[in-house]
């Protein structure tokens, strides 16, 4: 692969705390090698800036290979950034090229407060999840795992689903803020799978309810949350969601 | 003065009979006892659901903004379990014997026993909890084989497994956040452990977003904070990965057991250059079906697909025809080093091998062409349907590849080198998880006890859910009931207030020291010392180099360092000073250890030890035992020594061929 260097202008949110308001500044890097992650890229910034006697840029990282979903920069115009299916921390400088601005903003969502710069507070996904995602099995009470054969379509169906990574990309590409790629691909990964079926119904009624009292949005299935999840997770899953609730809805006995 | 308490009776019965004359906490006397766990990885997260299951108060920290992200959660491969699904021979007996030899004879016989018994009860515990394990086309569990192994008794998800197994044991611990028996503390970090007449009873902890200091009691403190590879900076482990929590704990009385012995993983992708902030991590299943060569010509500059067949050193297989690409880690490493020292390496840097899988490609694009009736495929039908079987195994980890180096894996050998992964070493733990500090205990990698000098490739995931789930819920139980008479300490309590003034006072002196140099340049530095001199090879001279140039940088980072910022806020660059100048003490101490033992063993290669062909030369005579240390003061520690007695597996010279 060929590499070169690049001068790149970058307009990053800057915002002291939750409180205050944020705004634009504008930094510029040089020498950029291609083959740095975006994130490399900010710690070349952030270093220079201590250097310099200013204060780094706070952004949330730690894997840095793309499981971890903490990485949540929203790059020009794009939750992750320009590549399909990749994470932020996963994201190279050869998708960019010498001389260009790049705009990086926080996950933009009423239900994700900003903590600092770049950081937003997903609390909220915990708390879907505590609504009912899992399946309610203490330690110590299980059978031998091959006495459940699964099929192995829905295994590797609700594997995909169960690949969400919950980093937040999903709700900052929607215009509505909906949370729902994410509550789904929960609900459908423990759906599919026949340990899942006795609590299918509180699962899906209460996780939905939980992500409506945080503030989260309707789904319109305008299909943005599906073309930035860097995980690949189908929008698919939202109509099994859909199917799960209405099922739920129609025959609980609650 | 070390009791590692280690059941009587024979090894098969001890887990057993442990179980069966522990002491247990009555229901309502586990609502009274509170639990302090420090991490939510899989030993962290597992420990905490299950505890709040049994009813216990417990309190969870980490310092992620989730417990979800936990760097378990970057575990590719798979997880092990003597299961014997696949009828090849595997028992609970071929397990332990498996990583006690691959550990190199120097891990506890007893614990690694009771590993190797409960790896089964993970399996079930964990598809139970909904983890999609893979599976075959009869709904049944799949399996894969690793490395040091002659037995396919690996489970995986992809190459995702620590992923689903994360999230399996993160869900288990919202249920009971949600119950109300777990309360979570998200972006705090564990700055010191409370010790009141000898007995670990809180922590203090900064909460990360405000920067204020937080004291919290607990009967018992359970710390699953991971391992300390970052000490070297550039490895596979998480950014925000440090030895803070178990240093402290170190500092305040807990032995740090075999800090030397590190993993240097053999397949990772290679440093590109200066700017490099980690080290990607390419999972050893590859080397299940990739095949790893470097060039017979020393210095070729050829491609690598125009270099034919015969001119290629398959050098695993040649030398290892027993287990081939499949010999242990360490094995792997210092062949891939060899290989590379000797003028034969690849890539720009010439510090890379290839792992190559056109061999694999074609392999199963003939048997999926014969499963689809096509008895005459051309080459392309071959390569396609290749192609999808190994998509279908790996395509996660070659999607990284490619992203990470702009070149398909699917078209060109991998270009891989071996970087810091894992630490077997860590504190000090008796049969029962725990340290030498009464009531304060170590699970998963934080401490050092089944891995001896070498892990097993697919055998992290497993420790850390055995402690979890299956371990501590019993001996955590056998201390706490002689805790039940014990009140609630109130976090006034001089203890409490002295340990949060020494927090605070660090804190300042830090952020007053207003040098010039960040404090990624003096960790940059540390790693490179400790990659250079207690890496993959080490010498006595290197070690006792080490040693001073550690301590004049630790000097010069306590002189010039430069942290912007305020306290109290939110302040990330205060955050790694914390733990950098952890590291700073912590790399003095390993390279002490290395050069303490004076044999190689796993992962601990020391060049003046070594057999005629270049392997590991034990010295059991001499070091048959458990380096534990013990602070002191400043650069002071006292070795005590546990011994290691193989009752029932005779140590031999290791052999992989």
């Amino acid at each position: 692969m060929e590499h070169y260097t690049m001068n790149l202008k970058l307009k990053v949110w800057k915002q002291k705390n939750t409180s205050s308001k944020g705004s634009f500044e504008t930094f510029e890097v040089k020498d950029i090698s291609s083959e740095m992650s975006f994130l490399e890229m900010f710690d070349v910034l952030n270093e220079k800036l201590i250097n310099e006697g200013k204060e780094p840029i706070a952004f949330d990282h730690d894997c840095r290979e793309g499981i971890c979903g903490m990485c949540s920069m929203y790059i020009n115009g794009r939750p992750h950034g320009p590549w399909h299916g990749t994470t932020t921390c996963q994201l190279h400088m050869r998708a960019f090229k010498d001389g260009d601005t790049i705009v990086v903003e926080p996950w933009r969502a009423n239900a994700f407060p900003v903590i600092k710069d770049l950081m937003v507070d997903r609390g909220a996904f915990d708390r879907i999840i505590q609504a009912g995602g899992y399946i309610s099995v203490n330690t110590g009470n299980a059978v031998d795992g091959n006495a459940i054969p699964i099929e192995k379509e829905k295994a590797d169906s609700s594997f995909a689903a169960a690949a969400c990574i919950g980093c937040g990309a999903c709700v900052a590409a929607c215009k509505n803020s909906s949370a729902m790629l994410f509550v789904s691909a929960k609900i459908s990964h423990l759906a599919l799978l026949p340990q899942g079926d006795p609590e299918r119904k509180t699962r899906a009624l209460n996780m939905l309810a939980q992500m409506d009292t945080e503030g989260f949005g309707s789904c319109t299935n305008t299909g943005a949350c599906e073309a930035v999840c860097p995980k690949e997770i189908s929008i698919s899953y939202i109509a099994r969601a859909n199917a799960e609730f209405t099922l739920a809805a129609l025959t609980s006995d609650k | 003065m070390l009791n590692s308490k280690i059941p009587a009776g024979p090894l098969e019965q001890k887990w057993t009979n442990y179980k069966g004359h522990c002491k247990l906490v009555n229901p309502a006397n586990k609502r009274k006892l509170e639990i302090i766990v420090v991490g939510t990885g899989l030993a962290g997260a597992s420990a905490a659901a299950s505890l709040g299951e049994m009813g216990y108060k417990v309190k969870t920290f980490c310092f992620q903004d989730s417990p979800r992200r936990a760097h378990s959660i970057a575990a590719q491969g798979g997880i092990n379990a003597a299961k014997n699904y696949q009828n090849d021979g595997d028992s609970v007996y071929r397990l332990f014997y498996d990583t006690i030899k691959g550990g190199d004879y120097r891990s506890r016989e007893a614990n690694v026993h009771r590993l190797s018994e409960v790896s089964a009860n993970i399996i079930d515990q964990c598809v139970a909890q909904g983890v999609p394990f893979a599976r075959e086309y009869g709904g049944l569990l799949s399996n894969r084989s690793f490395g040091g192994v002659q037995v396919q008794r690996t489970f995986y998800a992809a190459g995702q497994t620590g992923q689903q197994l994360l999230i399996g044991a993160y869900q288990a611990l919202e249920r009971q956040i949600a119950l109300g028996t777990v309360e979570m503390f998200s972006r705090h970090e564990m700055l010191d452990v409370v010790v009141i007449d000898g007995k670990a009873r809180g922590i203090i902890v900064r909460d990360l977003v405000t920067g204020k200091l937080e004291r919290h009691f607990g009967h018992a403190v359970l710390l699953c904070s991971g391992g300390y590879g970052n000490v070297f900076y550039l490895s596979t482990n998480a950014m925000g990965s440090n030895v803070t929590a178990a240093w402290k704990a170190h500092k305040k009385g807990a032995f740090f057991g075999n800090p030397c012995y590190t993993q240097i993983h053999p397949t990772c992708i290679p440093v590109t250059g200066d700017h490099q902030s980690k080290l990607t991590l390419m999972s050893e299943s590859l080397r299940n079906d990739g095949r790893i060569w470097v060039p017979k010509k020393q210095n070729d500059n050829r491609k690598a697909n125009e270099i034919p067949e015969d001119e290629r050193d398959y050098y695993l297989e040649r030398r290892y025809p027993a287990f081939g690409n499949l010999v242990p880690r360490d094995v792997a490493s210092r062949a891939a080093k060899e290989r590379c020292d000797a003028g034969y390496g690849v890539g720009s840097s010439r510090q890379a091998v290839f792992l190559d899988y056109k061999e694999a490609i074609q392999r199963y694009g003939k048997i999926e062409c014969s499963k689809h009736g096509n008895h005459n495929p051309s080459a392309e039908e071959i390569r396609h349907h290749g192609m999808e079987v190994v998509k279908e195994k790996y395509g996660n980890l070659f999607d990284m590849y490619e992203k990470i180096t702009g070149e398909n894996p699917y078209n060109v050998p991998m270009r891989i080198y071996p970087a810091v992964h894992y630490t077997m070493g860590g504190l000090w733990v008796d049969y029962e998880l725990m340290t030498s500090v009464q009531g304060l205990y170590a699970l998963g990698e934080a401490n050092f006890s089944d891995h001896g000098a070498n892990r097993l490739g697919a055998s992290a995931l497993m420790q850390g859910l055995a402690d979890g789930y299956f371990v501590i819920p019993y001996t955590v139980g056998n201390y706490l009931a002689d805790e039940i008479r014990t009140p609630e300490i109130p976090t006034s309590h001089p203890a409490f207030e002295e340990a949060e003034k020494a927090v605070a006072e660090r804190i300042s002196n830090l952020m007053n020291i207003k040098g010039s140099q960040t404090v990624e340049s003096f960790h940059k530095r540390l790693g490179k010392i400790m990659w250079d001199k207690c890496g993959m090879a080490r010498n006595a001279e290197g070690l006792k180099q080490a040693i001073e140039e550690i301590k004049s940088l630790r000097e010069e980072f306590w002189k010039n360092l430069r942290i912007p910022g305020d306290i109290n806020e939110m302040n990330p660059e205060l955050d790694k000073a914390n733990r950098v100048a952890d590291f700073l003490e912590l790399g003095e101490l390993m390279c002490k250890d290395a050069l303490l033992r004076e044999e190689s063993c796993g992962g601990h290669f020391r060049e003046e030890y070594q057999t005629p062909e270049g392997e590991a030369l034990r010295n059991d005579d001499r070091f048959m035992f458990v380096a534990a240390w013990e602070f002191k003061n400043g650069n002071n520690w006292d070795l005590h020594k546990e011994e290691l007695k193989y009752d029932e597996v005779k140590p031999t010279q290791r052999s992989y061929k």
